[in-house]
């Protein structure tokens, strides 16, 4: 099968990649350009553990092709610290220890971060619906809802 | 709530009990943490398997031979790969295995007993040619009838799904087969008086589904076998070393030829103390000579491993007018899954444990059917049994007008109870988890309309095991720790806080690894609560020999008598009569003169962790009901448990809160549904839906402390307790709020609805 050839940004720097037509955008990610800390969880968009966005817009990367990615810009978790400063989202979810296993952490600080991005002040029940399509198992989301409340505040300056 | 707990509850300690920064914890914010199918080997195939379409079929014939000359496929791997094995059973963590039956379940032989069941395996160049590879693969299936239901399957004239399952446990052993793989009874007294001195009794049926464990990361390994015959294992599991066991015994290796790394685990819950994809990867890769890399797709994880069981269950309580319970009975029919091995021994255990009875017996079977092979869930067994009983007490307490902490409290266990499964209890703290609950605000806050509140309590037995740990100190003085049980909750913070503690060093100090196979001796597995009681017991003997070690050495350089050098905070010094000789040494001081003073200095620690000891649990569950469509609600929850002693505090409430989310999908949504041609209808998140955050409130949580004598930490294991109360707590939450009394769970919006309409023409219903 041919492989399309494509372009994109993704944190920042430009990529170039080979996919076949049926590779999603999580195959891509994962597989040709090696960042693994945006996970497979269920490939049909249900877990949130693939939380990516694009152009600013939150997606499940295994809803999206590769090749629909031209012309892009992609932000994963490995864009998430500036440097050695780990985002206030990271810091929280350490410091109120919001993650047990860890393999759904990815997804649920992108998925904050981009609703910190469009609503600075949550309320609680606003974290929980945004964050209603990530699923964690180990934590019944008391600390991660808490976490995402509190890096809120601390970037708000409150 | 984090706050109700104090943040050093043993101000004693400088570590233990303070909510440190787990060590893992920025590579797991930063998506640097690799994980099972993380890791990519160099020219590493894609493996991928075919499965059987058919709950329950013969299989006539397997024709590989258009697959194997598809270009691209390097290997195929069938029955005909694997061995056949004797039957026995072998303990493995909170269950038996025979391997007899783990041959089969990795790959189908004579026939293929659940939809999903591995009938072939392939490893291609890429996931597309695997998959096209798997299509050209003709199966010859001769059909069967099948079996999906537990009382189905324990009928006369049921599919049998093994023709020589004798029932154990059974005197005199029955002489045809059926599906009963096993007979299983506890207790103690004679029921039968007991109840005749009972002024109430309540006897019901209850029934539960099989749910998945559900862990957000599917089955994934990668395995490397070399040309000449050494073998390795990139693999998320609980256990490693039980990897290994299981591989090279279905492979007929040496143990020592395979060394597995435990990759980063995404959640076990018990469903990763098994093998399904790893020896055939390994098989694959003997033949293709690459590595295989092997990962689930959510849909095999939900068809082909495994949940835990449904189940009916059938108990009867009797009890005084006072509430004192004078005879308690169940019977347990548990759903094994496609071979023998359901948790109903555990079940029946655990039934009546937290209480002091005089008359209690519990009979169980384990009961095969057409479905994937059950595997450990989060204190497999109990929740089930537990649940009954726990619904059947609230009952009863109802019915007496009695408080149910109350009548709980004049039952409880305590310290020297002699246990409906046999031994007596040590310090348990049963009795202060009720206590707990009784005092917490929640338990008196009024309710709101539609609301009912429950209460429901929980026990599970925690184990110990065999456990090595290695502490290195370094040149610098700094240490290497290596632990060899998975890391799923945050295990490498607790170790390190207690190996911290007992050297007097700061934490960052040390820093923490999970070893491989090869790096340690035998490590059971990450299970059974036993990881922070087991390992950190290992980790402190480690660490004291290294103290030990140290002072030998300072005792060397000052020419004194070992016993005339004592360790405090961090360092040593002469004591007694040479104190003040010499100025102490700090512990980097002694890594500096360990060349000189006899070689380097390391604790390595290698034992059968004894002593572990049970964590009990009582919840409260405030409930909200739409009158209009049945759908019921958490809106407060309140999770109560003994942790002996919480080494880190906020992973504690991590597992408390973690085990009731679980328990609330049991409780309210999960379920194999299956369809009546055997196949699994909801093998997605989608339609199998676990809670998500806009479906539950906060958790909050207490912390009892009674610390466990037999550990230097006074730690019981935590982790499975926590799902063992919800089920029954939401219960009687809805029978406080309806007046209606739920049995079947899960206690969806569509059988709440159904049974408030019929308790509404009845007058019965509270709304």
């Amino acid at each position: 099968m041919a492989k399309h050839h494509i372009a994109a940004v993704v944190n920042g720097d430009p990529v170039e990649f080979l996919c076949e037509p049926g590779d999603t955008l999580l195959d891509v990610l994962r597989d040709a350009l090696g960042l693994t800390g945006t996970k497979e969880g269920c490939s049909t968009g249900d877990c949130g553990a693939c939380s990516v966005t694009v152009d600013g817009r939150l997606v499940c990367a295994c809803l999206m092709l590769g090749v629909e990615a031209a012309g892009t810009s992609i932000g994963t978790i490995e864009g998430m610290a500036n440097g050695e400063e780990l985002h206030p989202l990271q810091r929280k979810f350490l410091e109120h220890a919001a993650l047990q296993c860890g393999i759904c952490t990815p997804g649920f600080l992108v998925a904050a971060k981009s609703l910190l991005e469009r609503s600075p002040d949550p309320t609680e029940t606003e974290v929980r619906y945004w964050l209603a399509g990530n699923l964690c198992r180990c934590t019944g989301y008391d600390k991660i809802v808490r976490a995402v409340l509190d890096a809120a505040a601390e970037m708000r300056g409150a | 709530m984090q706050e109700k707990v104090k943040d050093a509850p043993s101000s004693q300690f400088k570590w233990v009990g303070t909510r440190a920064v787990r060590p893992d914890g920025v590579d797991k914010v930063t998506g640097r943490a690799r994980f099972g199918a993380d890791l990519a080997m160099p020219g590493q195939l894609v493996g991928k398997v075919l499965r059987s379409p058919h709950p329950h079929a013969r299989i006539r014939a397997i024709d590989v031979s258009a697959a194997a000359n598809l270009p691209g496929v390097k290997a195929v791997v069938t029955r005909d790969d694997f061995k056949d094995q004797p039957s026995e059973f072998i303990p493995a963590g909170e269950m038996m295995i025979n391997y007899r039956d783990v041959v089969r379940n990795v790959m189908a032989r004579e026939k293929a007993l659940y939809e999903g069941h591995p009938i072939a395996a392939v490893a291609a160049t890429s996931t597309s040619i695997a998959k096209q590879a798997l299509k050209l693969i003709k199966v010859d299936y001769e059909v069967l009838p099948h079996v999906i239901d537990v009382v189905d399957a324990m009928q006369p004239g049921a599919p049998l799904l093994h023709e020589d399952m004798i029932t154990a446990g059974v005197e005199p052993a029955p002489k045809t087969p059926s599906n009963v793989a096993k007979r299983v009874e506890f207790g103690h007294g004679d029921v039968a008086a007991g109840f005749a001195q009972a002024e109430i009794i309540v006897e019901r049926a209850f029934t539960t589904k099989p749910v998945h464990q559900g862990y957000i990361e599917p089955h994934a390994c990668v395995a490397s076998v070399s040309e000449d015959g050494q073998a390795d294992v990139w693999v998320t599991t609980q256990g490693h070393w039980i990897v290994r066991a299981h591989c090279a015994r279905l492979l007929g290796w040496d143990v020592g030829k395979v060394r597995v790394t435990a990759a980063e685990i995404g959640g076990g819950f018990g469903g990763k103390t098994v093998v399904y994809l790893e020896p055939l990867a390994l098989a694959l890769s003997k033949k293709a000579r690459r590595p295989v890399k092997m990962v689930m797709t959510r849909e095999e994880v939900f068809r082909a491993s495994g949940p835990t069981s449904g189940a009916h269950v059938h108990v009867k309580i009797g009890a005084r007018k006072d509430g004192r319970i004078v005879a308690g009975e169940a019977e347990l029919k548990y759903q094994a899954g496609a071979f023998a091995g359901s948790p109903v021994q555990p079940g029946a255990m655990c039934a009546f444990a937290p209480y002091d009875l005089e008359n209690v017996k519990v009979v169980g079977y384990d009961v095969v059917t057409n479905r994937p092979k059950v595997a450990a869930y989060r204190a497999p067994g109990g929740p089930i049994s537990e649940f009954a009983v726990e619904s059947v007490i609230d009952e009863i307490a109802r019915k007496l007008g009695m408080d149910p902490i109350a009548l709980r409290l004049k039952n409880a266990a305590k310290q020297g109870t002699r246990a409906a499964y046999g031994p007596k209890f040590g310090p348990i703290g049963f009795v202060e988890t009720l206590e707990a609950a009784k005092a917490h605000a929640h338990w008196r806050t009024p309710l709101q309309k539609n609301q009912g509140r429950g209460v429901a309590s929980g026990f599970w037995f925690n184990i110990g095991g065999e456990t090595s740990v290695s502490l290195q100190l370094n040149e610098d003085g700094t240490l290497s720790l290596t632990a060899g049980t998975p890391d799923i909750g945050g295990l490498r913070a607790s170790l390190c806080m207690m190996a911290a503690e007992e050297l007097g060093v700061d934490l960052d100090r040390i820093r923490v690894q999970i070893g491989d196979t090869g790096q340690l001796g035998y490590n059971f597995l990450t299970g059974g609560s036993r990881a922070t009681f087991s390992s950190g017991m290992a980790t402190v003997e480690a660490a004291r020999e290294v103290i030990k070690e140290a002072c030998k050495r300072a005792a060397k350089l000052w020419e004194l008598p070992e016993d005339a050098v004592e360790y405090m905070s961090g360092g040593v010094r002469p004591a007694g009569a040479n104190a003040g000789k010499h100025a102490p040494m700090t512990l980097s001081d002694i890594a500096g003169i360990a060349g000189k003073t006899g070689g380097p200095i390391a604790g390595y620690a290698r034992i059968n962790a004894h002593g572990a000891a049970p964590s009990f649990a009582t919840h409260i569950a405030d409930v909200e009901i739409d009158p209009e469509t049945g759908k019921a609600t958490v809106v407060r929850y309140t999770a109560i448990q003994d942790a002996g002693r919480a080494i880190h505090p906020s992973y504690v409430e991590g597992q408390y809160q973690g085990g009731v989310a679980q328990g609330i999908g049991w409780a309210l949504n999960e379920e194999y549904i299956y369809g009546p041609d055997g196949r699994l209808q909801n093998p997605g998140f989608l339609d199998y839906r676990v809670p998500v955050a806009s479906d539950l409130p906060m958790i909050d949580t207490v912390i009892v402390e009674v610390p466990n004598p037999r550990h230097p930490y006074g730690v019981r294991g935590v982790g499975e307790t926590p799902i063992v109360p919800p089920m029954a707590a939401i219960a009687n939450a809805l029978a406080d709020a309806t007046g209606v009394r739920f049995t079947d769970l899960p206690m969806s919006p569509p059988k709440v609805l159904a049974a408030l309409d019929e308790a509404r023409a009845a007058g019965t219903a509270k709304m």
